[in-house]
């Protein structure tokens, strides 16, 4: 529609040369845009990201909840341009083996979700939570929460979620710490055995 | 997507059954309306009046339209049909003409190739406008010399399908008149003036809808909306087009709460589809929402109530006057609920309760969660605390006392239809454990987290006080006053491709969130005797669901569905029992002798089974149903008749901290005790409870449009204050479960009535903190620390915002 770095926009701003976004491990290029586009806008818009939803475009509600170089940002009041050096993860590109798909299962097994349209952000928030602070206390999870916006279900169930998911995580990382007692004694029985008769093992 | 996610639930009616469309919820791949999208697809925008009320001497498009880019502008000239629009009745053009009445109102709308091209031409479309002065307060309104707002008001003026409801400024008024002597006064009377501000429904996803044209000269919309049906037939007769050619399918809804109820950019989109001949894309954003769809009513309620010295309640008479705007949209319907339930759930001997919907150039006001029910709900609690305070009684002790029971006569002069266990549940609420005093020491109170607003305002533990307030109330389900509703669902059990037995389900039931999604297949299940459901998707193509308001769809469309799947099996024994040669007497009621269970036919004799997929070689078999509720009837000229289907009620306990110096309200625990028929799915009526406990808890404490002369100032997320995680404390609920008679598998609709009484329990708790006498919501930091902060109706001091230029996204 326009050439490059030439058309002034009332409302966007001047057209950007062409960048790249890394979002979940992809990279896209982003040709067109207009320097005030939103990281939201680009991602729904140009890239089809529809998971990132647009529910204020003032970064009130935290349906585009989005992590830029892992931190938690609204993609709505975030430039996409700015985004153009860091890595974007959203929904799909939250790491498999991180608490993401039990808090996902959490959400659909605990009944936060009824309209759904807050869910994809509260993912993210709530990932992002318990992957920096997975024994959160109760206030500093609602505090840190309080960015995102459901209108269905009271939040009654996405704390019962919340709770689900920490709750399995403490059980796993007891199992973990268990299971490390027992590498490391099981260890230090293989060095017992293996160190020659009376002389103490090397470290 | 993630192998955590647990497999599609197989349970039947009874159990917590999972959302099927959860799986594509939580991985972000559901559809949203606002998220189709269709090859050389146009996006379209709105073009609003700044103004309340202005004459608009013209409309120029012609710059708009040289714009490269923009492939169409539409106004008030080019509306093929009928030029209103109305839910109940038509009166809103579908264009403001030759004035426009309310901020925000349609004056054009563009498509062009993007959205902000579109922008770009609505900024050149040059209006005319000579502002007039509002009328935003409704008792001038409907003063006896106030000059008609809307002259000639298709629908609602003399000659109208309504009966003159006797003012031009009036969308109807009744006057309810009970009792020996409807106006008598016990010798304790305590009376007020509660006012109730304009709430927004603030579902999460704004309105959007992809429209496009087709062969026949008709539209294909996907949209979000609550009531396909009622969408297609307004939309039909305004573009002049027989409604079979106005095809609508639901797509994903982002919530409704009943702002989905009117349509708004509907018959817009479908006009540009039809004069570009492209897809459009039509989609407000949040400040567009805020200004685009009708509100919660704002209520002024005079309540006088009165009791013998015993307690006994002797009289209660009210004067209710919402606000219901510009528009009429439903508020012939929601005064109605507002005064017939304006006493409460009390016996009263006697009652005079009159009320009005009043048209003002305030921004349109209908349906949301409630339905006229909540304001008058936060009205008569108050005024049992002070009765109870006139009394020297316990407040829950005059509510029990006073409690409707069953077959107990209403104001309307019918007995209470159902099971009415009101009294049982505010003593329940009351039997609950409350949450331990505040302490000092605690972590939560040390970091600021748990103390009224939170970590950063930092208030002085030492100025908190704690207070305990109750509220009871009803609130009617379904539709009222002779309308006749009905809910059609079609069903068909057939081989899948993969050879097992499934059943299909077809409704047009408006899934917004609550999940009738997941019940349907419940009741499916439940009736066929098999695991596998499809649903198809809802949309015009089968009959009309009704919509999802009133707390009816479980029970309206449940019935449809139960009833069609109940058809579907009747039909499939009566094949099998010819095929096994049985008498007819056997074919025509084989449920006397066969039965479907489990993926099999049990058959007459001990040991006979017939599996399913072989009763269904022969094809399958299909059948449609109408759910009808009891007929209802209308209020006569006294206000009497038996208006309403059924009733639930609920009991809420709030206990919240204030900080007497920051004027900040936390909310420190809820209960609810509440009566909800027969559970088909307790997970989701935890979902529906707890949702409508915070939408209650939000009006009382921080939600409301605000409007300064009919402008409204705060229509965004950054300055219409929703509750968040931190506001809402985890609800004890207890669930009372009389099964309602007249209702498929005894159910009721339980998301509206914890909304009405979530709002009067935390105010009643705020006063009983800080010793102030509260009377209107949302209660504002200000009405607790100011001394001079006790004007009703003085809205909050702010600028207005304007249209258009700074509107951006």
């Amino acid at each position: 529609m326009t050439m490059l770095g030439t058309d002034e926009d009332a409302d966007g701003g001047p057209i950007v040369g062409p960048y790249h976004l890394h979002v979940d491990g992809r990279l896209h290029a982003v040709t067109d845009a207009w320097l005030g586009d939103s990281l939201l806008t680009v991602l729904r818009d140009r890239l089809g990201v529809t998971s990132v939803k647009d529910g204020c475009e003032q970064g009130r509600c935290g349906s585009c909840s989005v992590l830029l170089d892992g931190r938690l940002v609204a993609s709505c009041v975030t430039l996409a341009a700015d985004a153009a050096d860091a890595r974007v993860t959203t929904l799909a590109g939250l790491p498999v083996d991180g608490p993401a798909p039990a808090v996902q299962a959490a959400f659909l097994c605990h009944g936060a979700v009824q309209c759904g349209f807050c869910t994809p952000g509260f993912v993210v928030a709530v990932t992002d939570l318990l992957t920096r602070h997975p024994a959160a206390g109760e206030d500093e999870v609602r505090e840190a929460l309080a960015g995102n916006i459901c209108r269905c279900t009271g939040y009654g169930r996405i704390v019962a979620a919340v709770r689900a998911v920490q709750a399995d995580l403490a059980a796993q990382a007891d199992l973990a710490a268990q299971a490390d007692l027992a590498v490391q004694a099981d260890l230090a029985v293989q060095a017992d055995l293996a160190a020659p008769t009376g002389e103490a093992a090397q470290p | 997507m993630s192998a955590a996610l647990p497999p599609p639930g197989r349970e039947r009616i009874g159990a917590s059954a999972l959302r099927p469309d959860g799986p594509a919820k939580v991985t972000g791949a559901f559809p949203y309306a606002g998220d189709l999208t269709l090859p050389g697809m146009l996006h379209a925008r709105t073009l609003r009046s700044p103004h309340p009320r202005a004459r608009i001497r013209a409309v120029d498009t012609a710059a708009a339209l040289r714009i490269p880019g923009v492939a169409a502008v539409v106004t008030a000239a080019d509306v093929p049909g009928v030029a209103t629009y109305g839910l109940i009745g038509p009166d809103q053009p579908v264009f403001a003409a030759t004035e426009a009445r309310y901020h925000g109102e349609p004056v054009a709308a563009v498509a062009a190739v993007d959205a902000r091209t579109a922008r770009r031409a609505l900024a050149a479309i040059q209006v005319d406008y000579e502002p007039l002065d509002p009328v935003t307060d409704p008792e001038s309104a409907i003063a006896p010399d106030a000059e008609p707002l809307h002259p000639g008001s298709p629908g609602y003026g003399p000659g109208g399908p309504f009966a003159d409801p006797g003012h031009p400024n009036i969308y109807r008024q009744l006057d309810i008149r009970h009792g020996e002597d409807p106006d008598r006064v016990g010798p304790v009377a305590v009376e007020d003036t509660y006012v109730f501000g304009m709430q927004d429904q603030a579902f999460l996803a704004p309105e959007a809808a992809l429209v496009s044209p087709a062969a026949d000269g008709g539209v294909d919309m996907a949209l979000a909306t609550q009531w396909l049906h009622s969408d297609q037939e307004q939309i039909a007769a305004c573009l002049g087009l027989p409604e079979e050619r106005v095809r609508l399918t639901l797509a994903g809804v982002g919530g409704a709460f009943g702002g989905r109820e009117d349509v708004t950019l509907q018959i817009h989109g479908a006009l540009l589809a039809l004069a570009t001949g492209a897809p459009v894309r039509i989609a407000y954003d949040r400040v567009e929402s805020f200004l685009g769809h009708p509100h919660r009513h704002p209520a002024r309620i005079w309540l006088r109530h009165s009791a013998t010295r015993s307690g006994d309640l002797v009289g209660v008479q009210a004067r209710v006057i919402l606000d219901g705007g510009a528009y009429a949209s439903s508020s012939r319907a929601v005064i109605g609920n507002a005064v017939t339930h304006c006493a409460g759930p009390y016996r009263v001997p006697n009652a005079h309760l009159y009320g009005a919907s009043v048209r003002t150039n305030n921004p349109p006001c209908g349906a949301m969660r409630g339905f006229g029910v909540p304001q008058v709900t936060f009205s008569h609690e108050g005024q049992l605390d002070r009765l109870a305070d006139a009394l020297g009684m316990d407040p829950v002790e005059l509510r029990a006392r006073n409690a409707l029971a069953a077959g107990d006569v209403l104001p309307t002069g019918t007995p209470i239809p159902g099971p009415m266990p009101a009294r049982e549940l505010i003593e329940l609420v009351a039997a609950r454990p409350l949450p331990p005093p505040l302490d000092p020491a605690s972590p939560g109170v040390v970091s600021g987290l748990a103390l009224p607003g939170g970590r950063p305002a930092g208030g002085d533990p030492a100025r908190v006080r704690r207070g305990v307030g109750y509220a009871l109330g009803i609130k009617n389900l379904l539709f009222s006053e002779g309308f006749d509703d009905s809910s059609t669902a079609r069903a068909r059990l057939e081989l899948g491709p993969d050879g097992v037995a499934r059943a299909w389900v077809h409704t047009a039931c408006a899934e917004v969130g609550q999940g009738f999604v997941t019940i349907a297949e419940q009741i499916a299940r439940t009736e066929l005797a098999v695991e596998e459901v499809v649903l198809a998707p809802a949309d015009t193509a089968v009959g009309s669901a009704g919509s999802t308001s009133a707390s009816r769809q479980t029970w309206m469309s449940g019935g449809a569905v139960r009833g069609a799947c109940a058809a579907v099996a009747d039909r499939l024994l009566a094949r099998v029992a010819r095929g096994l040669g049985l008498p007819p007497s056997v074919v025509e009621a084989p449920r006397r002798v066969l039965t479907l269970r489990d993926g099999e036919i049990v058959g007459p004799e001990a040991g006979a089974r017939i599996p399913l997929v072989e009763a269904l070689a022969d094809g399958p078999v299909e059948a449609e149903y109408t759910h009808h509720h009891r007929r209802t009837e209308a209020l006569d000229a006294r206000g009497q008749g038996d208006a309403h289907v059924a009733y639930t009620a609920a009991a809420h306990r709030a206990v919240v901290d204030v900080d007497l110096d920051l004027g900040l309200v936390r909310v420190v625990a809820l209960a609810l005790a509440q009566d909800c028929g027969t559970v088909l799915n307790p997970l989701s009526l935890v979902g529906q409870v707890e949702g409508g406990t915070a939408q209650g808890l939000g009006v009382a404490v921080m939600e409301e449009l605000v409007t300064v002369d009919g402008a409204v100032t705060n229509p965004t997320f950054h300055d219409y204050l929703l509750p968040t995680i931190a506001d809402v404390p985890d609800l004890d609920f207890v669930a009372v479960t009389y099964p309602q008679p007249d209702a498929p598998y005894g159910v009721k609709g339980v998301g509206e009535a914890p909304t009405g009484t979530a709002t009067p329990a935390v105010v009643a708790a705020i006063r009983a903190a800080v010793g102030r006498d509260l009377r209107r919501v949302p209660v504002r930091p200000a009405d607790l620390v100011d001394p001079s902060a006790v004007d009703l109706a003085t809205p909050r001091p702010a600028d207005p915002v304007t249209l258009g230029d700074d509107h951006d996204d």
